[in-house]
């Protein structure tokens, strides 16, 4: 633009102030018409959103599961929000942003209540949804979902975007297969087909770009049986997310540092067997319970898969022995396990050391 | 009564109600709901609901021209056979005939008959839609339009240079337009439009896995550009194939793409392109992926022309590539009309033929395709006679989906050639005296049995025979003597006693040397064989002149001849500038000043 104006002032000074004056009356009327235009604003806000919606690879790819999900930044630093599914099941979780930049990410915690996880890559400067400022959403307000759904976009290629609009914001009455949901909360439940293979961790946004929520997994209708649109709202899952970024979760390295008590718990002492550890990260499944042990009056069987000891996530048998590790053997532990689809909390405690 | 009286009062006191709520509505509001009317319903009168005769299958499609060309997919046109009935909002029942196909874009061009003043889309400029854009589908989904009233589906544009892998085995969308706009079975080949109501797309796939074949809020339409670029190809009623550069391109660990294999005799390798070399541009786009290099490779045609950017230990090359076809004509003809000589019409279709590794299905499965794409359930294709008006402009021929509309195209495009000049009665020799531009005389004598040149150097003849396969002379001139013969033979014989002569479709002009590329001028273009080499004939679209001949002989580059400057000769244009090309090199550049061209002797 300075290029042009200088080309013209050497060039016919006396002609300036007309060619100037009508260059900027064009250009005033291009910028004004853009911005009455829907469709225009729509773009911009489209384009500001998806540098905010990461793809997620990991652990799948057989029998139907897919291998990716959605996500989206909530943190400058990379900070990623997603759903808690076998997808994340892996120490090779890949994280590509919009701009095809590849990370591996780290799994800050999960919390399978509310089906969210929250991983980390390590960048900087990054677009990013800020969930304290995320709004609300009435119904037949105007929505747009971001998502990489079906797995449509590799590299740097946008996420997809749909649009829709909130039918009604309502307990979540649903399915996965045969089981009832863990998350019952409240739901957006959507009229566009946003909850897709893939789609699940996408960003559910305001016609503004404003974060209302997050698309969850695939479920059916417990009372009609038909596929479930669907976005957790944010106000529903910020304490979780807060309480993983804390670390309360899953144990940060930094806690490494924390003195083990000297005589700690230990799965004997509570009377619980893990089936034998054999990969590098074998899910903690009840193998037995030995008669008259704290597990077997507090109820644990075999089959039962332990996610959470003391709140704390454990992901493995080597993770669930770790952990113990940090608890004194005469304070008592929550356990919890998922049984047949639902959560289930025990509390035990080690019997009193004989002399 | 008196229920009927409170009845009448509250539909009454409902529709007052209505009014006065329109009355609040912002006049804006007002304003963009009437042309959002006005817009579909100009649309819908573009739409064609297509059946399969007998009713039993069928699609969507789209009208382009007055004179009843209409876009599909080929998936949709597999189904139905050769002639299809179409519906249009009028209620009117067209008969329609195939005219050509791109199997592996799943495009199809049809003819509705009948008519001269079809309702025709616009073609918009698909590299302007951006993800946000309102779009709408019209179409036929679940084949509704029993009365022919098509279906409208209003959404967004969810992605655009989408990059779908083949599914079954050719179906492969390229550089497509994802929408959430509903795409259901019996929307395929229908028109995606934008928000003003310009042809932006067809409709032919969607993400289908789980859920069954409706719609998941994802519907994939082939780019109107794409199409345009491949138009001319289709209205040749050829089966037509896409391309390939010759070499195979992988992404590095650095993201770079760099090719990781790549063919010796294909043109790209002619033109310096080796093995490790990075993908810098390619058709005019940045190459960052593999799908952005596959997208770009899928919007053209074979042998057309493409700019391509490579870089070699951070040296910069620009290089124009010629493309390969994707498969052997004998493969594709085979896996979209069968093996052998057997012409269509086949009422098994065996589409899609299974790899040669994979075991030959009964014959009596269904036919499945591997792909998740909306296809109703397809008829026998054929099942009905095919009535009169379409059989007289229906013609089968191996490679053809109907040849009848390649005579129809070579005759138009010869009609506007013979029109500037014709040359039939021209049958004596030719003397074509002028200057080099690198200094010296140059003259060009050509009969029906000997070329000869005389420049500084000497003078060369070649006998025209049945052989010019190693006809080259003169040397580095890729073979000029031959060349002009046979742009003689064309100019004097004309494309039906030419021999082997057909029209191919449409391939940008190429620029003279050194002009600023800017979008490509598309040319009608001949193919023809003769003394076991192949010519391709380039009219200029300007005004129908012969602009450019070139002759292949295989695993080599083309010597081309570039005429210009045209202008009368004994009431004739006649081209006064002819400049000859081989591989990236002028060969010579001759100003013709004195021109005798005699008429035969009278036997």
């Amino acid at each position: 633009m300075q290029t042009l104006l200088k080309c013209f002032l050497t060039a016919r000074p006396k002609i300036i102030p007309f060619r100037l004056l009508a260059m900027m009356a064009t250009l005033a009327f291009c910028l004004v018409a853009n911005s009455n235009s829907a469709t225009a604003s729509l773009r911009q806000v489209i384009a500001q959103t998806q540098p905010k919606i990461v793809k997620i690879y990991g652990a799948g790819g057989f029998q139907g599961l897919e291998a990716y999900q959605s996500g989206m930044l909530i943190s400058a630093e990379g900070h990623v929000l997603t759903v808690w599914s076998y997808v994340l099941d892996t120490d090779e979780i890949l994280v590509v942003l919009d701009d095809g930049r590849k990370f591996k990410a780290k799994l800050m915690g999960a919390d399978p209540r509310s089906e969210l996880a929250v991983l980390k890559i390590e960048a900087d400067d990054l677009a990013h949804f800020d969930l304290p400022a995320a709004v609300q959403a009435e119904s037949g307000a105007r929505v747009l979902a971001f998502s990489n759904l079906f797995g449509v976009a590799t590299g740097d290629e946008p996420a997809s975007v749909q649009h829709g609009h909130v039918a009604v914001k309502s307990q979540l009455e649903a399915r996965r297969g045969v089981f009832d949901t863990t998350y019952k909360g409240a739901v957006y439940i959507l009229d566009a087909m946003t909850n897709n293979p893939g789609a699940a961790g996408g960003a559910l946004t305001n016609g503004e770009g404003q974060l209302l929520g997050m698309l969850g997994k695939e479920l059916k209708n417990s009372l009609n049986n038909t596929w479930v649109n669907y976005a957790i709202p944010v106000d529903q899952i910020t304490k979780t997310v807060d309480d993983i970024r804390t670390g309360k979760f899953v144990r940060q390295t930094a806690d490494e540092l924390e003195k083990k008590p000297e005589k700690a718990l230990n799965l004997e002492l509570l009377g619980m067997v893990l089936v034998p550890d054999v990969l590098e990260r074998t899910p903690p499944f009840v193998d037995a319970v030995r008669a008259d042990s704290p597990a077997a009056a507090a109820g644990l069987r075999a089959d039962d898969l332990v996610l959470f000891v003391n709140d704390r996530l454990v992901q493995s048998c080597k993770a669930m022995i770790s952990e113990l590790e940090f608890i004194d053997r005469i304070d008592p532990v929550k356990i919890t396990v998922i049984r047949d689809q639902d959560l289930v909390d025990v509390n035990l405690s080690a019997p009193a050391e004989k002399k | 009564m008196r229920q009927l009286v409170s009845l009448f009062a509250a539909v009454v006191a409902v529709s007052s109600w209505a009014n006065v709520a329109r009355a609040d509505v912002d006049a804006a509001v007002v304003k963009a709901e009437a042309d959002r009317i006005a817009v579909v319903a100009k649309a819908r009168d573009v739409a064609v609901a297509v059946f399969a005769p007998g009713g039993q299958g069928g699609g969507s499609g789209v009208v382009i021209s007055p004179d009843g060309y209409a876009l599909s997919n080929f998936h949709v046109t597999k189904g139905s056979g050769d002639a299809m009935k179409c519906g249009m909002a009028d209620g009117r029942m067209y008969d329609a005939v195939i005219v050509g196909i791109d199997p592996v874009g799943d495009v199809a061009v049809i003819k509705l008959l009948g008519r001269n003043d079809f309702p025709c889309a616009e073609l918009g400029d698909s590299d302007q839609v951006q993800v946000g854009d309102w779009a709408f589908a019209i179409g036929n989904p679940f084949l509704l339009a029993t009365d022919f009233q098509p279906s409208v589906s209003y959404g967004i544009i969810s992605g655009v240079r989408r990059y779908q892998y083949p599914a079954g085995t050719l179906l492969e969308y390229t550089d497509c337009i994802q929408t959430d706009a509903s795409i259901n079975p019996g929307n395929s080949g229908g028109p995606l439009f934008d928000a003003a109501g310009r042809l932006i797309g067809i409709n032919g796939r969607g993400s289908f896995e789980k859920r069954g074949r409706v719609n998941v809020g994802v519907g994939y339409a082939i780019s109107i550009n794409q199409i345009k670029n491949f138009l001319g190809h289709l209205k040749s009623g050829r089966i037509v194939d896409h391309a390939t550069l010759g070499a195979r391109v992988a992404s590095q660990a650095d993201g770079r793409v760099a090719v990781v294999d790549i063919l010796e005799d294909c043109d790209a390798f002619r033109r310096g392109l080796r093995y490790g070399d990075e993908i810098v541009r390619f058709g005019g786009r940045d190459i960052r992926t593999v799908n952005a290099f596959k997208n770009v490779l899928g919007i053209f045609p074979k042998d057309w022309r493409v700019p391509l950017t490579y870089r070699r230990e951070g040296k910069n090359y620009d290089v124009v590539v010629r493309l390969e076809g994707l498969h052997s004509t004998e493969e594709l003809i085979s896996k979209v009309q069968g093996k052998g000589a057997a012409p269509q019409p086949q009422p098994d279709g065996p589409m899609p033929e299974p790899a040669p590794d994979a075991p030959k299905a009964p014959k009596i499965q269904p036919k499945k395709q591997g792909g998740p794409r909306p296809r109703p359930a397809v008829a026998r294709p054929n099942a009905a006679p095919m009535p009169k008006e379409v059989k007289e402009v229906f013609e089968t021929h191996r490679g053809y989906a109907n040849f009848h509309f390649n005579k129809v195209e070579r005759s138009r495009t010869w009609g506007r050639a013979v029109a500037r000049g014709d040359f039939h009665e021209l049958t004596g020799p030719w003397i074509l005296k002028g200057e080099l531009a690198a200094g010296g005389d140059a003259e060009l004598r050509i009969t029906d049995v000997l070329s000869s040149v005389t420049m500084p150097g000497g003078k060369l003849e070649l006998p025209i025979n049945d052989d010019l396969k190693n006809a080259t002379d003169p040397p580095g001139s890729g073979g000029l003597l031959a060349a002009i013969s046979i742009w003689r033979r064309l100019l004097v014989l004309g494309p039906e006693k030419f021999g082997e002569l057909t029209y191919l479709g449409t391939v940008p002009l190429p620029t003279p040397a050194g002009a600023q590329a800017g979008p490509p001028v598309l040319a009608d273009a001949f193919i023809g064989y003769v003394g076991g080499v192949e010519a391709r004939f380039l009219f200029d679209p300007k005004n129908g002149d012969l602009a450019v001949v070139e002759v292949y002989r295989d695993g080599d580059d083309p010597c081309e001849l570039h005429f210009s400057d045209y202008s009368e000769v004994e009431g004739r244009q006649f081209p006064h500038r002819l400049e000859v090309r081989y591989g990236d090199a002028v060969y010579a550049v001759i100003k013709l000043t004195d021109i005798k061209l005699e008429k035969g002797e009278a036997k």
